[in-house]
């Protein structure tokens, strides 16, 4: 299975939306309307790549062909300075591609007190002495040959499947190093070649480590420094077919190495969509999301993955797990697919998914509304919620966040439309009274066919009013889900200037989501400023889901590093305190990103002793020699 | 952090403390009605105005806790929910503050005109100010000032107001509302009331502890209350009472608040208001009802010299830091945070500690005055001293409590025996120099009644004691060593650290030593008597030294009386109360007791007779087992284990005077 990676990266996004209306006027026709504009595009512009790769699927055998080797995203995608000094987003696949962001530079400086003048740039290239080299498994190697599975063990490839996206992996690409890398990678095209894989690696006992997109952020692909076997990746990229659709019972029978925006846009193409739409999903894999326990942005309307999910293969080393149905219900004991969700790659390999799916919605609206302050907004989220009225999806945030959206505003067209905002803003700030200090933006999609979105819309607009909310417009609703999926690229022009960040997420229940959201926010304020910080961090959230008895939070922390010696340590050290406030306010260890190895310490104390010997024991009977060795959980 | 090093034997003398500014200079040369009138706008925390009473009391009445709690007794007792909501309103009414800024500056007006009559200073750490200032605009604050006189809480807001910091919200004994008119105004000023005792009852503990919650969660004001729980009688601090202290902590807990700002609060008295009022409660004479022709009459009062008063504000001590590694709050996460749960035991004990820790931070801060050296030095040589010898002995005492890192107020550039003489003239109360003689005042009572002549003349010990008693805390820890040292007569270091222990364990209600700290206490102990050279510590033995006699005498005789008073209250159970004796009785009883003893002449000091150290006594028997209480038909009654009782009299006893031979083999 593709385990582990994948999936939920926080900070991806959306994407999909802004990529599929470039899509959409290529692949789709105009009659369509905008039915499928809320499916990530199987971007045209990336079909040349993988023409190259000589595959049919998004993802190439060779990465580094089509994505950056040492951060976010495509190649040709990122955010620069350009000559001017104006920030500006270069490449072609996005909505924002190509545009200058006027905003930007002074709230970049003005937040982490960075300057364009210091610079961290990467290497430039991988350095390839620092790469361990591999231990390999003769015995293993020729009984792989004999089955023809393509396989490499050359150094990029290796190191491309060391790490997922974590700050310090990253931060290991650019000017650090790996202690362990994998030994080899494979790439099985079916589920049959998997188990073929997987038999070998038991009979010569070699660590299998599961290979997805990659996006994982809890340091669940990082191999074991001290594992001394060959540790074979397992890439799934190239298992990326959908193999039937049952329109009768809306559901399609897919291999799990396919990435999230292949799979809406050949369902797109039928008319169908699956609607779960992880902020990784341009690159997070359909296993990965399994193995993870995802989370999608359209959660209210579709589920989460264990929602979705309507039977599962996994290859384990005491063979293959499924069900022998697909009741869409069963009352067959524990539901043995709870073992496999969230298994990040420890028992076996997922390797084909029967998934829900819906047809593509008639219609689909932005929308944004504001608040005086964070906690009329949370208020608001809260009745959402209780009247079980969500929209698609219904985001906070806070003020901050609120702002740094702001900075990502491309120069406006005309001067009318700067005047148009000029006015808005008075209107807000001026006539209504608002904070700009203190005003937060909720971000509203919603979906469907036309006259129950519009109907729907007023509903929330309604609840909204009754705490202060005023409607904001689609523009300011677009633009604060465009933060998500450019976050990533962020990171990495931050990263350039000294500044280094990260988000993490939790779950929590209503009543604590203020109090939570307040001490963790001030929590890394004062854990900066007491490890020698010298500028005020970036320290942002905002209430990304809503449920019934509680919400999802997401954080973003970022801060600028100059002066101190060792800057991955002291995020570490931050990041770890924070999770302990989050524990300590009654928040969850992980709502969506999982635990991997950065949060394993937690995990006992999170699921009781019991819990953790249930797990084990699960892990003792399916994998007793630690072939699916990569160590994540307990 | 000062917090972080109470325990840690370090260089006491090295130790920095603020300097003091003198605040009714400024009063004494400017106008009263402009200084109560002028401009008051304290910073505020996160800009959070003070909120109105009435709204506060709205916000407690329909919070979820009382709510629930209302609905719970209702279930429990059949009552309808609206009448038991009334019930709250007016247990609300009766506690609420009202704080109004007019009656503040009433106060501050009259308050400046008695304060100056009555002090010569009113001393104040201006580096606490600003420290406090910060703080209060950042987390909410809880100020905990030591508690020595009634005028504890109304020179503190008066200090708040002088430099215009948020007037804190104060918990008062309910006694004062007694006092109709003052019980008011003080309401006005910020003071709310609560029972003395209201144990089982759970909705007046739900609607107090909410109502102390949400202030201090919205953070309309500081909140201040008295840690000791009540006026020291003694002048010795009492050991921390924990009921508002865990209310306090527990919004830290919830995570309802970042952070509580707890900041330590030391007020000296060069001489106390109430000294001879203390000395005859403790004695016995019923403490008198406030009321407000009580205070009318306590204007006499004004027409006398009252000294100096110090107040330090300490560092505020951030809970977060202090509850760091130590606990986990992560109990609260299982149940909605407005139903009320009993902490696990790690919280208890946390509490306690912090409780211990804050007295211990109030009592570095305390100011010694010379008096207090004074007052050491002639109580142990009652009833009269030579004045050249007191001088000299005074001296000598303060400069061994300067080493131990004793804050003396020592004035400058002023002769020793000008000093000592300001000093006894101050407390024409208690002595007088009577040709060259210092000597005890007894009220000349013609009275043949020995009984009521042991009472006068231990009424003026007492008075005396209480200001030898505020020095005791630097002394406690190497006093006991030495004491142990002596007693043991045997230079091995457990065993004097065994005995030590006991010691500690015995006294644990009449000092203050933060539980489960005696190797700490005993290193700190070792440590100062070692740089004094009382000791020499080797690796396995502790030795006297030569020049340690002196001081080692003087912690004994210094001692003597608590030594003295505890064999007597454990020689009162094993011969007089081995039936059991009741609670209520107990008081009576061993003052009788004590008395036959004194008359007869078998122990010599009086303050046996404070009712304080025979409540610290039975306690501190009662904790360690010695003795215990049983229900019988409505009585608690004391029961005693004797053998246990006699043991620890024994143990007490053990080579009480110094012995020329012990001291010459060591």
């Amino acid at each position: 299975m593709a385990s582990d990676m994948s999936s939920s990266k926080g900070e991806r996004p959306q994407t999909a939306q802004y990529r599929l209306r470039i899509i959409a006027g290529h692949l789709q026709s105009p009659g369509r309307v905008s039915a499928n504009e809320c499916k990530g595009e199987a971007s045209s512009t990336s079909s040349t790549a993988a023409a190259n790769a000589g595959q049919s699927g998004t993802i190439p055998r060779r990465r580094q062909d089509l994505l950056k080797w040492n951060g976010w995203g495509y190649s040709d995608s990122k955010f620069i300075f350009n000559k001017k000094g104006q920030a500006e987003f270069t490449g072609k696949r996005y909505r924002l591609s190509g545009m200058v962001l006027p905003a930007l530079r002074e709230w970049f400086e003005k937040t982490f007190g960075a300057s364009l003048e210091h610079k961290t740039p990467p290497r430039s290239a991988l350095n390839t002495s620092d790469i361990p080299a591999p231990i390999l498994n003769e015995d293993f190697l020729d009984d792989l040959k004999a089955t023809k599975i393509p396989f490499s063990h050359e150094i990029e490839d290796r190191i491309f499947r060391a790490h997922g996206h974590c700050l310090h992996e990253i931060f290991a690409l650019r000017e650090g190093k790996f202690e362990r890398v994998p030994d080899l990678v494979v790439w099985p095209n079916s589920h049959s070649e998997v188990e073929k894989i997987v038999n070998l690696a038991c009979k010569h006992n070699v660590c299998v480590i599961p290979f997805g997109g990659g996006t994982s952020v809890s340091s669940a692909l990082e191999c074991p420094p001290d594992e001394k076997r060959s540790i074979v990746s397992l890439d799934t990229s190239q298992m990326n077919r959908i193999l039937w659709i049952d329109e009768k019972n809306l559901t399609a029978h897919v291999e799990a190495g396919i990435i999230g925006q292949d799979l809406e846009r050949l369902l797109n193409v039928s008319g169908y969509c699956t609607g779960h739409e992880p902020d990784s999903m341009e690159f997070s894999t359909l296993g990965g999301w399994v193995a993870t326990r995802a989370s999608g942005m359209k959660k209210n309307i579709y589920g989460n993955i264990e929602d979705l999910v309507v039977h599962i293969r996994m290859v384990t080393p005491r063979g293959v797990i499924e069900k022998s149905c697909q009741g869409p219900r069963m009352s067959t004991g524990p539901d043995v697919h709870h073992f496999i969700m969230g298994s990040e790659g420890t028992l076996g390999v997922v390797t084909e998914v029967t998934i829900k799916i819906r047809p593509v919605p008639e219609y689909q609206k932005y929308g944004s509304v504001v608040f005086p302050n964070f906690e009329q907004g949370v208020a608001c989220l809260r009745e959402v919620a209780k009247q079980r009225c969500a929209p698609a999806s219904i985001r906070l945030m806070d003020n901050a966040q609120f702002q740094f959206g702001h900075a990502l505003k491309p120069q406006v067209a005309s001067i009318f439309t700067s005047f148009l905002d000029g006015l808005k803003k008075f209107y807000i700030t001026k006539f209504k009274g608002f904070d700009p200090n203190q005003l937060c933006v909720a971000t509203l999609l919603f979906e469907g066919d036309r006259e129950k979105v519009l109907q729907h819309e007023k509903q929330v607009y309604d609840i909204a009013a009754k705490f202060g909310g005023l409607a904001a417009g689609e523009d300011n609703g677009q633009r604060g889900y465009m933060l998500t999926f450019v976050i990533a690229y962020l990171r990495d022009l931050g990263m350039d200037f000294y500044v280094i960040g990260e988000s993490f997420e939790t779950s929590v229940p209503w009543d604590r989501v203020l109090d939570l959201c307040r001490n963790v926010k001030e929590r890394i304020v004062r854990e900066c400023k007491e490890r020698g910080v010298q500028f005020p961090p970036l320290s942002t959230c905002r209430v990304t889901q809503t449920y019934d008895a509680g919400a999802c939070v997401y954080f973003y922390f970022a801060f600028n590093y100059r002066g101190i010696a060792d800057p991955i340590h002291v995020y570490e050290q931050i990041e770890n305190a924070a999770r302990e406030e989050i524990l300590a306010n009654g928040g969850s260890l992980s709502h969506h990103h999982g635990v991997g190895k950065l949060r394993k310490r937690w995990l006992q104390e999170a699921i009781s002793d019991v819990g953790i010997g249930m797990l084990k024991s699960v892990k003792q009977y399916v994998d007793p020699n630690n072939i699916f060795g990569n160590r994540n959980l307990l | 952090m000062a917090s972080e090093n109470a325990y840690s034997p370090q260089d006491p003398t090295l130790k920095k403390r603020d300097d003091f500014e003198d605040i009714l200079e400024e009063r004494r040369n400017s106008s009263d009605v402009k200084y109560a009138l002028r401009c008051y706008t304290p910073v505020l925390y996160n800009g959070v105005p003070p909120c109105k009473a009435s709204l506060l009391k709205h916000t407690v009445l329909k919070s979820d806790h009382v709510l629930f709690v209302i609905q719970q007794l209702s279930k429990e007792s059949g009552e309808s929910p609206e009448i038991i909501h009334e019930e709250a309103v007016e247990i609300l009414d009766e506690m609420a503050q009202n704080l109004k800024l007019s009656v503040v500056r009433f106060f501050a007006f009259m308050l400046s005109k008695a304060f100056k009559t009555l002090f010569q200073r009113v001393r104040v750490n201006e580096e606490g100010i600003q420290r406090l200032q910060q703080a209060i605009q950042q987390y909410p604050v809880v100020l905990l000032p030591s508690h020595r006189s009634y005028i504890d809480f109304l020179m503190l807001s008066y200090v708040l107001y002088t430099y215009d910091l948020s007037l804190p919200v104060i918990a008062s004994g309910m006694d004062f509302l007694g006092m109709k008119i003052v019980g008011e105004m003080l309401r006005m000023s910020g003071a709310f009331f609560i029972r003395r005792s209201f144990g089982g009852d759970k909705l007046y503990w739900a609607l107090f502890s909410e109502y102390v919650k949400t202030m201090l969660r919205k953070g309309y004001a500081p909140i201040e209350f008295f840690l000791e729980g009540t006026r020291s009688r003694t002048c010795k601090s009492l050991v921390p009472k924990l009921g508002l202290l865990n209310i306090v902590m527990e919004p830290f807990f919830k995570g309802e608040v970042f952070d509580v700002s707890l900041v330590p609060i030391s007020i000296s008295y060069e001489r106390i208001l109430e000294e001879s009022l203390y000395a005859y409660e403790l004695l016995g004479v019923p403490k008198p009802k406030e009321s407000t022709s009580g205070l009318l009459k306590a204007r006499k009062i004004l027409s006398d010299d009252f000294g100096s008063i110090h107040v330090y504000f300490g560092h505020p001590v951030s809970l977060r830091s202090l509850a760091q590694g130590k606990i986990s709050r992560s109990y609260c996460n299982l149940i909605p945070r407005h139903i009320p749960v009993k902490p696990p035991k790690d919280i208890f004990t946390f509490v306690n500690d912090i409780g211990y820790k804050m007295v211990r931070l109030q009592q570095e801060n305390m100011v010694i005055s010379p008096w207090v050296l004074v007052a050491s030095i002639l109580i142990q040589s009652l009833p009269q001293i030579d004045i050249n010898h007191l001088t000299e002995q005074t001296v000598w005492l303060r400069n061994l409590a300067q080493s131990f890192g004793a804050s003396v107020d020592w004035p400058d550039h002023i002769s020793v025996s000008k000093v000592v003489a300001s000093s006894i003239s101050l407390h024409h109360s208690i002595v007088r120099n009577i040709g060259g003689r210092v000597t005890l005042i007894e009220e000349k009572q013609e009275s043949s009644n020995l009984e009521h002549q042991l009472f006068n003349y231990a009424a003026t010990v007492l008075m005396c004691a209480s200001y030898r008693n505020q020095i005791l805390h630097i002394f406690v820890r190497p006093a006991l060593v030495a004491i142990s040292v002596h007693s043991v007569g045997s230079s091995r270091k457990e065993e004097i650290f065994s005995y030590f222990s006991f010691l500690r364990d015995i006294f644990s209600y009449e000092f203050i030593f933060a539980p489960g700290h005696a190797i700490q206490d005993f290193e700190e102990g070792c440590y100062l008597l070692m740089k004094a050279d009382a000791i020499q510590i080797l690796k396995t033995d502790i030795l006297l030294s030569e020049r340690g006699h002196k001081i080692v005498s003087f912690f004994i005789s210094m001692f003597q009386p608590f030594v003295e008073g505890y064999q007597v209250v454990c020689r009162y159970l094993s011969e007089e109360a081995l039936e059991g004796v009741t609670e209520n009785q107990y008081v009576s009883a061993v003052r009788k007791f004590a008395v036959k003893r004194l008359l007869s002449g078998a122990i010599k000091s009086c303050e046996v007779l404070s009712s304080d150290l025979q409540k610290n006594a039975l306690a501190a028997l009662l904790k360690l087992n010695i003795c215990r209480k049983t229900k019988e038909m409505e009585q608690v009654v004391v029961k005693v284990n004797r053998t246990a009782v006699n043991s620890v009299e024994d143990t007490l006893g053990r080579k009480l005077t110094p012995q020329k031979t012990t001291l010459a083999r060591l």
